[in-house]
C-alpha cells in the first residue's frame, strides 16, 4: 500500500485543550447550537463548530493564558468583551463571535501588534505560515496609524547558537507560548519573560543564549511560536514544505508520532503529530531534530561482498550479493550442520520485517537461532511478566500516569531516556502525585524544576532484589497488603509460598540494609507510600533488567503490583520502558530461539503445527542458540554464519574483545545496516539497509501501540529492509512472495492471537491499536488484566536475594554503572551523524569528588577504567549525582569501549547481561588504552577497504 | 506625677519634622527636669497639623499643632506650669473642627496611643468584633458583613459578602486571606495611616475573616516602600501572637489563625489582586485571567479572601457593633463611611473619613480649604492616576460610588488630588499614557504596547499641539485599551486621558498648521 501523500498543512488547532470527562453543556455561538464537555472553552466550543475565533496566544496543547486579547467575544448578559479562551462554556450561554464592535476592537490589537513588528513578509521564513499573518489578515487590518518611528524591538539581535533552530526576537509578539510550552509541555522551564512591560522579551536566562541554557532542544517551542521568531534552521534554509506523510519515531520506545514534512524527496522538518496517542504533539530532540543521518554521507547505498574481512569489498549488484550470501550459508550448514547458522533480526526495523527475518530462519535455515537486541536489554521483562502476569509486555498506556497518585521510577532514567514520556510523569508530579525514585544515581526526576521526589532510595548496583523484598516484606509486615485483591486475582499456593519466603526476617528492612545502602526508615516509607497512596505505578528501566538478577526483579516489581492491588486500571500497573523503537515488536514477532511469535514455546507442538500448516514447511522442535550462545558457538567452531539486522553487536554488547573474536572466526557474516558499524568490519556481505523514512511497516513501542511507518522517501539503497530480506530467503530457496508490508501484517494477524484484528485499514481509521486487538477487544486494549490476568490468575514467585559474582574487590574496588543520554542515542550510529554531537561529543566518566580526589583525578583527566575483562579509557567528569563507590558512563561512541570493560555475567534466566555492575578501578593516565587505539586503526583500515573498493 | 506627651512617628509626621521634634523635646525636657513619658503615636491624619504634639492633661487630650524644634522650650514651659498660652496651642484635640466634623469609624483609635499597645487597642475597644465572631457560626459572621453593605475599599468596590460567601462556599483543605497593602495610587496613604497607627485593627479583621471563610492562614502583602508599616505590623503580630489572639486556639476557640508580613518589590500591578497573588507565589508579577475568581482559586490555588486594609479593617467594627450599625452611615449601595486622602495642591491635606453622601466639594473646600498656592482649582483627580479629572464645575457631586460613576468619575481607594490653575491637562494625559507605560506588567497587548503608543502620541501633542487625526487615534487606543485590557490597569488608563480631553479641551487645542479635516 502507497503511503498517502497529504499536502502539507499547519495541523488543526483548538485553542485551548481538549476536556476529556464531564458533562455535556450546551450553549449557542453565532446561531448554531453546540455541546461541549463542562470545562471547554468558549474558544473550543466555536472551533469545534466550525468557527473560527481569531486568535495569537492561544493553542490547543497550552492552558489558556489571556493576554493577545484578539479573541474577545460578545456574551448575553455579560459586561464588556471577555476572552473567548479563558472563558468556561456554560449552559444556555449566547456567544457572538463576529461584530462591528469586536471588529473594531481586534483591529485596534493587531494595529498595535504590527506597530512593533517587522514588515519583511515576503522574505520571512514562514511567509505563509504565520499565525500573526493570518490573523492581521482576518481581522482585516488595513493600517498602522502609528507609523513606524515609534519604540520598537525590530533590531534586536538573533540568537542562532542551537544547530536546529534560530530565535530571532525581532518578530517575537511576547505571547508566552513557548515560555508556556517549555512549562507545561517539556517541563524543562527553560524560558521565561524578562523585563516588564514593553520591555518583555522572551529570555533563557541572564547571559546565556540557547545552546549554553538548561533548554533541551525538545522543540516545543519552536512548534508553539506562532510566528517567525522560533523557526527550525531547515526551514529557514529550505521553505515550507509542501507535503507530508505520517509517521512514527525510528529512536526510543516512545514511539512518538510524527509528520515527515517534506520537499520533493527531502525531509525538512519533523513535526510532531499532534493524534499521536504516544506523544499528543510533543517530541525530543532527537526525533525532532536529528533526522538527518538518514541522509548523512556515511550511508551505505551499495551490497558489497567480500571473502575474508583483510580484504577490500567489492561493489556488487543486489542479485549477485545476495546469492553469494545464500551460497555461503548453504556451504556452512552443509559444512558444519543445520543450525550453524543463524540471524538477528532487529529492534530498529518495523514489525513486518522481523517477522519476515525469523520466518527465514524458521523455515530457510531450518532451526530456532534467532535472537533480538532485546535479550540484552529486556528480556528479563519477557521472562519474568510472563511468569507471573502472562504477558510479557507493559500493563498501561503512557496516558495512564496522568491517573497515578504514586509513582515508583526504577533503575530508569525518563527524562533522558524517555523524555516525552518524562515530561507527562513531570505534569504529574507537578499536579502533586508522589515520587519515588531507586537508583544509585541521582537522576534529574530527584530534583528538577518544580519536580521532586518524595524519596530517594540509592541502592547499592547489583542490590534490586533485596530492596524489593525489604519493600515487600514492610507491606505485608505493616498489614498493608490488598487481601481482598490476592484472593481473588492470585493463585492461592503460589502466594502462601511466596508470603511465608517474605515474612523472613532476612528480608526485613533493617537486615537489608547491609546489602542495599538503603537506610531501613527510607525503606519502609517508601513501601507506605506505595501501598497506601491512592494509585502507584512502577516505571522501570534496564537499571532493574541488565543484572544477573534481571528477571527476579522483574518479578519482584510483579509481586509488589499484585500484593497492593495495583494491576488493571489506569492509574497503576507495571511499566518496563522499553528502550528501542520496535524492541517490543521484534519480540512479538517472535525473535526468540525458544519462542514463536506471541510468545508461545517452540516446543509446544499445537503452536508449531499451526505455523507448520501455515507455512507448509516442517519446524524445528528444539530451541536455538540465544545471542551469547552464537558467540561461544563460534569461538568452539558450532557457529559459522550470521544474518545480523539492524544491530551492532561489536559495539553494544558485552565483553568486547569476546565478540570481536567470535565475529572473527565466522565464515560468513551478512550485515544489513545504514551504516558501515562496528560489525560490519568483521563482514563478508554488506547489504545496505533502509532508514524509517524508506519503507512501509510498522512499530510497537513500549505502550503495546502498533502505528504506522510510512515511506517518504525511496529507499538509498534501492531496498526497503524487507524487501532484502525477501531476497535473500528465495536466494535460499524459499517460495515466498510478498508485495507489500500490508500483506506481511495480515500473515502476522493470521497466526499471531493477540494481533488477530490488526490490518492496516483499521491502523488507517483509529491511527494506531494497542495489542491485544482481537474480537473481544476489536480497536484494540490499553489497560491490561482489566478482569483477569493473561495466564488466569496472577502468580507470586519467591524471588531470593542472591548478589552478583561480581564483587568489588581490592583490585577493583569501584562499581561502574551505565546508562544513556538525552542528545545520543545508543550505539550513536544515527545521532553522530547529526548535530547531536554539539551535546554530547564524547562519552565521559562521571565519578564522585570524593572517589576522585583519593585517586588524584580531576575534571577533564584521561581515567583509565580497568575492570577483570579488560579495560579503557575516559574523561573524568566530577559528579554528586553518583554515590561515592560508583561511577557511570554512557557508550554512545565506539572508541570509549565502555563494554570492553563489562562482563559476561548475566540473567540467570534470560542470558540479559549485567552491563550494570561490574567492578573497576580508575586512575589517571596519560593516553587513550591499547584496545582503543587497536580500535581507532581499525576502524582506519576498514573504512579504507571500503573507499577502495571494487565494482565487480 | 509624670506627663504622657505624643508626638507621631508616622511617615508623614516624620517628614514634616516630627523626629527632630521628638528628638528635641526629649533633650529639652531632661534638662528643665520635667518628668515625662513619650508615646510616639501614630498620626490622626491632619497633616496640617504635624507635627503634632499632645499632651494628656486635666481637662483632657491637648495639643500643639505644627511645632518646630524652635518650638520646643516654650511648649515645655507651658507643660511645666500648666499653663498653655502658647500660639500653637489648639487645644482639646476632640474639639478640633477639622477632627471632629469627621466620622471616624475606622480611623477612631489612630493616633490614640502608641501602636503597638495591645492593652490601649483593647481598652478603646479593640477585639471586641473578634469576640463576638468566635460566638458565631461562619454564615452568621458572613450575613453580618453582607448586611453591613461593606464594599472593598481597595477601589474595585465589590462587595465584600458576597466574596466571602464564595470562598466559604468553596471547600478546600487550605483557605488563605490576603491583605493587599500595596497601596500604590499617588496620592493615598489611608492603608499606610492605619497599618502606622493602628496595626491591631487589621489583625482583628483578617483574623475575623479566617474565622468566618475556614482559612487558617493570612499574608498582608505590604509595598516595599512602606517600611514603618512593617515595623509596627510585624510587633503587632508578635504582641498579638504572644497573647493568644494569633496561632492555635485564638482565645481558647476551636479556630487558628497565622499570619504573616511578606514584603512587595516595586510594582504598582502588583496591587491588582492576581498579580499580587502571583507575586505572593514567588513568580513574576503578572495578572491572571480571570476565571478563575480568586475566591475559588487564588493562593496557590486555593480560594483565597483578598481584600484591601480598610476593608478588613471595617470588619472588626462590624462585627463589635453590628453590621446594622454601619450600614446606617451612607446613602444608597455606598454603606458605611470612607476615609479621603486629600492631597496635591491643598491647604490642608490629610485624612477625611466621612459617610458616604457627603459632598464632595465640602471636602475639597471645607476641609482642604482650597489650594496651597492660593489660586483657583482647575481640576481634582479622584481614586487615584487612573481616576478621571474633574473640573471644578464638575465637583458638585456626592461621595458615593455610582453617583461619581454617572459623573464620569471613580471613587476608587478614596485618593483625591487637587490641582490649580496652572495644569496643563496634555501633560496630565501624557502622564497617564506613561505612568501605565512604566507599570505594566507586560501581558497584555493593548497595555504593553497600547501605553507606549498613547504617550507616544501625546509626547507629540505636548510638544506641537494635537492635531485632529491625533485625537482620534488617541480616542480609538483609549477604546481599545479600555475594552480590551486584561485588567484594569491598562482598562481604566483611558479613564484620565478621556476625561482630559474632554472637561479640558482647550488645553489640546489643534495647532492651526497641523489641523486636517476629520473624516
Amino acid at each position: 500500500m502507497n503511503s498517502m501523500v497529504e499536502f502539507y498543512q499547519p495541523q488543526p488547532d483548538f485553542g485551548t485543550p481538549a476536556v476529556n470527562a464531564g458533562e455535556a453543556v450546551s450553549l449557542t455561538i453565532d446561531g448554531r447550537v453546540v455541546s461541549v464537555p463542562q470545562g471547554t472553552s468558549v474558544m473550543r466550543a466555536a472551533f469545534e463548530a466550525g468557527i473560527k475565533v481569531p486568535k495569537l496566544c492561544a493553542t490547543d496543547s497550552l492552558e489558556a493564558f489571556g493576554s493577545c486579547r484578539v479573541c474577545l467575544v460578545h456574551i448575553e448578559g455579560r459586561r464588556g468583551y471577555p476572552s473567548s479562551c479563558t472563558t468556561p462554556v456554560e449552559a444556555g450561554m449566547t456567544v457572538t463571535t463576529q461584530s462591528d464592535q469586536l471588529a473594531k476592537i481586534r483591529r485596534g490589537v493587531m494595529e498595535l501588534y504590527i506597530s512593533d513588528h517587522p514588515l519583511d513578509c515576503l522574505t520571512c521564513p514562514t511567509n505563509g505560515d504565520c499565525e500573526l499573518q493570518s490573523t492581521a489578515g482576518e481581522v482585516g487590518l488595513r493600517d498602522v496609524r502609528y507609523g513606524f518611528a515609534g519604540e520598537n524591538h525590530t533590531q534586536l539581535e538573533k540568537d542562532e547558537s542551537s544547530p536546529y533552530f534560530t530565535f530571532d526576537s525581532s518578530k517575537c509578539i511576547a505571547c508566552s507560548r513557548c515560555v508556556r510550552a517549555c512549562e507545561e509541555t517539556q517541563g524543562t522551564f527553560a524560558l521565561t519573560i524578562s523585563g516588564r512591560g514593553f520591555d518583555s522579551r522572551v529570555s533563557v536566562g541572564p547571559e546565556a543564549n540557547f545552546l549554553e541554557s538548561d533548554c533541551v532542544s525538545c522543540g516545543a517551542c519552536v512548534a508553539a511560536c506562532p510566528t517567525a521568531t522560533l523557526t527550525e534552521n531547515s526551514i529557514i534554509e529550505k521553505g515550507i514544505p509542501e507535503h507530508s506523510v505520517t509517521t512514527t519515531c525510528a529512536y526510543c520506545g516512545v514511539g512518538c508520532g510524527f509528520k515527515a514534512e517534506m520537499r520533493g524527496q527531502e525531509v525538512v522538518r519533523m513535526t510532531p503529530w499532534k493524534d499521536g496517542k504516544a506523544n499528543e504533539g510533543h517530541a525530543c530532540v532527537k526525533g525532532r531534530f536529528a533526522f538527518g543521518y538518514s541522509t548523512h554521507k556515511d550511508r551505505m547505498t551499495e551490497p558489497m561482498i567480500r571473502d575474508s574481512i583483510d580484504q577490500p569489498w567489492k561493489k556488487v549488484s543486489w542479485d549477485e550479493a545476495l546469492t553469494y550470501a545464500a551460497t555461503r550459508l548453504r556451504q556452512i550448514q552443509e559444512k558444519f550442520g543445520q543450525k550453524s547458522i543463524g540471524a538477528i533480526s532487529s529492534s530498529r526495523c518495523t514489525n513486518e520485517e522481523v517477522w519476515l527475518v525469523q520466518k527465514m530462519v524458521r523455515t530457510g535455515f531450518g532451526n530456532n537461532n534467532i535472537d533480538t537486541c532485546a535479550r540484552v536489554c529486556h528480556s528479563p521483562t519477557g521472562y519474568g511478566l510472563k511468569q507471573t502476569l502472562g504477558e510479557s509486555a507493559g500493563t498501561q498506556d503512557f496516558a495512564s500516569v496522568a491517573d497515578a497518585d504514586v509513582i515508583v521510577v526504577m533503575g530508569a532514567n525518563p527524562t533522558e531516556a524517555h523524555p516525552v514520556f518524562g515530561s507527562r510523569l513531570k505534569r504529574r508530579l507537578r499536579e502533586g502525585a508522589h515520587l519515588i525514585v531507586i537508583d544509585p544515581r541521582r537522576i534529574e526526576l530527584v530534583g528538577a524544576p518544580h519536580v521532586k521526589s518524595d524519596l530517594h532510595l540509592p541502592v547499592q548496583p547489583g542490590a534490586n532484589v533485596a530492596l524489593l523484598n525489604a519493600i515487600a516484606h514492610t507491606v505485608v509486615d505493616e498489614g498493608l497488603m490488598d487481601a481482598d485483591f490476592v484472593k481473588a486475582r492470585c493463585e492461592e499456593m503460589a502466594f502462601q509460598r511466596w508470603l511465608s519466603f517474605i515474612q523472613q526476617p532476612e528480608n526485613a528492612p533493617e537486615a537489608s540494609e547491609a546489602y542495599t545502602g538503603v537506610h531501613a526508615d527510607d525503606v519502609r516509607k517508601a513501601a507506605r507510600l506505595y501501598a497506601t497512596g491512592g494509585n502507584a505505578a512502577i516505571y522501570y528501566g534496564l537499571g532493574v533488567t541488565e543484572h544477573s538478577q534481571g528477571s527476579t526483579t522483574v518479578m519482584a516489581i510483579a509481586n509488589l503490583a499484585m500484593l497492593t492491588g495495583n494491576i488493571g486500571r489506569r492509574g497503576v500497573g507495571v511499566n518496563p520502558l522499553r528502550g528501542q523503537n520496535n524492541v517490543q515488536g521484534s519480540c512479538d514477532m517472535g525473535s526468540f530461539p525458544h519462542e514463536l511469535p506471541g510468545y508461545r514455546p517452540v516446543s509446544d507442538d499445537t503452536v508449531r503445527e499451526s505455523f507448520e500448516g501455515a507455512w507448509g514447511v516442517k519446524l524445528d522442535a528444539e530451541p536455538g542458540h540465544r545471542i551469547p550462545n552464537m558467540f561461544d558457538e563460534a569461538l568452539s567452531g558450532g557457529f559459522k554464519g550470521l544474518y545480523c539486522q539492524g544491530e551492532d553487536i561489536a559495539q553494544s554488547d558485552p565483553n568486547t574483545r569476546h565478540v570481536e573474536a567470535a565475529l572473527e572466526s565466522m565464515e560468513c557474516l551478512i550485515v544489513q545496516d545504514i551504516f558501515l558499524n562496528e560489525t560490519a568490519k568483521f563482514a563478508h556481505v554488506f547489504l545496505p539497509g533502509s532508514s524509517f523514512l524508506e519503507k512501509d511497516g510498522t512499530f510497537t513501542n513500549a505502550e503495546r501501540r502498533i502505528s504506522r511507518v510510512r515511506k517518504a522517501m525511496e529507499p538509498l539503497g534501492g531496498k526497503a529492509d524487507w524487501e532484502a530480506t525477501l531476497g535473500l530467503a528465495q536466494a535460499l530457496g524459499c517460495d515466498w512472495d510478498y508485495e507489500s508490508p500490508e500483506q506481511i501484517m495480515a500473515e502476522i494477524a493470521a497466526l499471531t492471537p493477540t494481533f488477530a484484528g490488526v490490518t492496516y485499514e483499521k491502523l488507517e481509521r483509529l491511527g494506531s491499536v494497542q495489542w491485544p486487538c482481537v474480537d473481544a477487544a476489536s480497536e484494540g486494549t490499553p489497560t491490561m488484566h482489566e478482569t483477569s490476568f493473561t495466564r488466569g490468575l496472577g502468580q507470586f514467585v519467591v524471588t531470593e536475594y542472591v548478589p552478583t559474582a561480581e564483587r568489588c574487590t581490592r583490585r577493583f574496588p569501584l562499581i561502574m554503572t551505565t546508562g544513556r543520554i538525552l542528545s545520543q542515542y545508543n550505539v550513536g550510529a544515527q545521532t553522530r551523524r547529526t548535530e547531536n554531537s554539539t551535546w554530547h561529543a564524547e562519552d565521559v566518566l562521571e565519578i564522585h569528588p570524593e572517589d576522585a580526589e583519593s585517586r588524584g583525578i580531576t575534571e577533564g583527566d584521561w581515567v583509565g577504567i580497568a575492570s577483570r575483562i579488560g579495560d579503557t579509557v575516559l574523561r573524568a567528569r566530577l559528579s554528586n549525582r553518583v554515590r561515592p563507590g560508583v561511577v557511570y558512563t554512557t557508550f554512545h561512541h565506539p572508541v570509549s569501549g565502555a563494554n570492553v570493560i563489562t562482563t559476561d555475567n548475566s540473567d540467570w534466566a534470560t542470558n540479559c547481561p549485567e552491563y550494570k555492575v561490574t567492578a573497576v578501578e580508575a586512575m589517571r593516565v596519560s593516553q587513550p588504552s591499547e584496545w582503543q587505539a587497536r580500535q581507532q586503526s581499525f576502524d582506519k583500515k576498514q573504512k579504507q577497504l571500503v573507499e577502495e573498493a571494487v565494482v565487480g | 506625677m509624670s506627663l504622657r506627651v505624643y508626638i507621631a512617628r508616622d511617615t508623614t509626621a516624620v517628614a514634616v519634622g516630627a523626629e527632630r521634634v521628638a528628638q528635641r523635646f526629649e533633650v529639652e525636657a531632661t534638662q528643665a527636669e520635667l518628668s515625662y513619658e513619650l508615646v510616639r503615636n501614630g498620626s490622626r491624619g491632619a497633616f496640617g497639623l504635624e507635627p503634632l504634639l499632645e499632651v494628656d492633661s486635666a481637662r483632657g487630650r491637648v495639643g500643639f499643632a505644627a511645632v518646630t524644634p524652635e518650638d520646643i522650650p516654650e511648649v515645655i514651659r507651658c507643660l511645666k506650669e500648666g499653663v498653655f498660652d502658647h500660639p500653637k496651642y489648639v487645644g482639646l484635640i476632640t474639639e478640633i473642627p477639622w477632627l471632629s466634623n469627621q466620622t471616624r469609624v475606622t480611623f477612631k483609635r489612630c493616633g490614640e496611643g502608641a501602636p503597638t499597645d495591645l492593652k490601649n487597642y483593647q481598652r478603646l475597644g479593640g477585639y471586641e468584633g473578634l469576640k463576638n465572631a468566635l460566638g458565631l457560626s461562619s454564615q452568621a459572621i458572613v450575613d453580618e458583613i453582607k448586611a453591613s453593605g461593606l464594599r472593598g475599599r481597595g477601589g474595585a468596590a465589590f462587595p465584600t459578602g458576597i466574596k466571602w460567601q464564595t470562598v466559604l462556599d468553596t471547600d478546600s483543605d487550605q483557605k488563605y486571606i490576603v491583605c493587599n497593602a500595596d497601596e500604590g495610587d499617588s496620592g493615598t496613604f489611608a492603608d499606610r495611616l492605619l497599618m502606622e497607627g493602628d496595626p491591631y485593627q487589621l489583625i482583628e479583621g483578617m483574623t475575623i475573616a479566617g474565622v468566618a471563610v475556614g482559612a487558617t492562614q493570612g499574608y498582608i502583602y505590604l509595598r516595599s516602600e512602606y517600611p514603618r508599616a512593617q515595623q509596627m505590623l510585624e510587633q503587632a503580630i508578635d504582641a498579638a501572637h504572644a497573647a493568644g489572639l494569633l496561632g492555635q486556639n485564638i482565645l481558647e476557640s476551636t479556630c487558628s489563625f497565622d499570619l504573616e508580613v511578606r514584603m512587595g518589590a516595586g510594582s504598582y500591578i502588583c496591587g491588582e489582586e492576581t498579580a499580587l497573588l502571583n507575586s505572593l507565589e514567588g513568580k513574576r508579577g503578572v495578572v491572571r485571567a480571570k476565571p478563575p475568581l480568586p475566591a475559588i482559586e487564588g493562593l496557590f490555588g486555593q480560594p483565597t479572601v483578598v481584600n484591601n486594609v480598610l476593608t478588613l479593617a471595617s470588619v472588626t467594627a462590624i462585627l463589635a457593633d453590628g453590621g446594622a450599625d454601619y450600614a446606617h452611615y451612607g446613602v444608597n449601595r455606598s454603606k458605611g463611611t470612607i476615609p479621603l486622602q486629600l492631597a496635591g495642591n491643598v491647604k490642608n491635606g490629610g485624612l477625611i473619613e466621612v459617610p458616604f453622601g457627603a459632598s464632595l466639594r465640602s471636602v475639597i473646600d471645607e476641609w482642604g480649604g482650597g489650594t496651597r498656592s492660593g489660586r483657583p482649582v482647575r481640576a481634582v483627580q479622584i481614586g487615584g492616576p487612573l481616576g478621571a479629572y474633574l473640573s471644578n464645575e464638575q465637583l458638585d457631586v456626592t461621595v458615593d460610588y455610582e453617583a461619581l460613576a454617572a459623573a464620569g468619575g471613580m471613587l476608587g481607594h478614596g485618593g483625591i488630588v487637587v490641582f490649580d490653575d496652572t495644569v496643563d491637562m496634555a501633560k496630565q494625559a501624557h502622564f497617564a499614557m506613561d505612568f501605565c507605560a512604566k507599570e505594566s506588567c507586560g501581558k497584555c497587548t493593548p497595555c504593553r504596547i497600547g501605553a507606549v503608543r498613547g504617550r507616544e502620541v501625546l509626547d507629540r501633542v505636548c510638544e506641537s499641539g494635537a492635531t485632529e487625526d491625533d485625537l482620534i487615534l488617541l480616542m480609538d487606543l483609549c477604546d481599545t485599551m479600555e475594552q480590551a485590557s486584561l485588567c484594569a490597569m491598562g482598562g481604566l488608563t483611558p479613564l484620565p486621558v478621556k476625561s482630559a480631553v474632554n472637561n479640558f479641551p482647550e488645553d489640546f487645542d489643534v495647532a492651526p498648521e497641523n489641523s486636517e479635516v476629520a473624516v
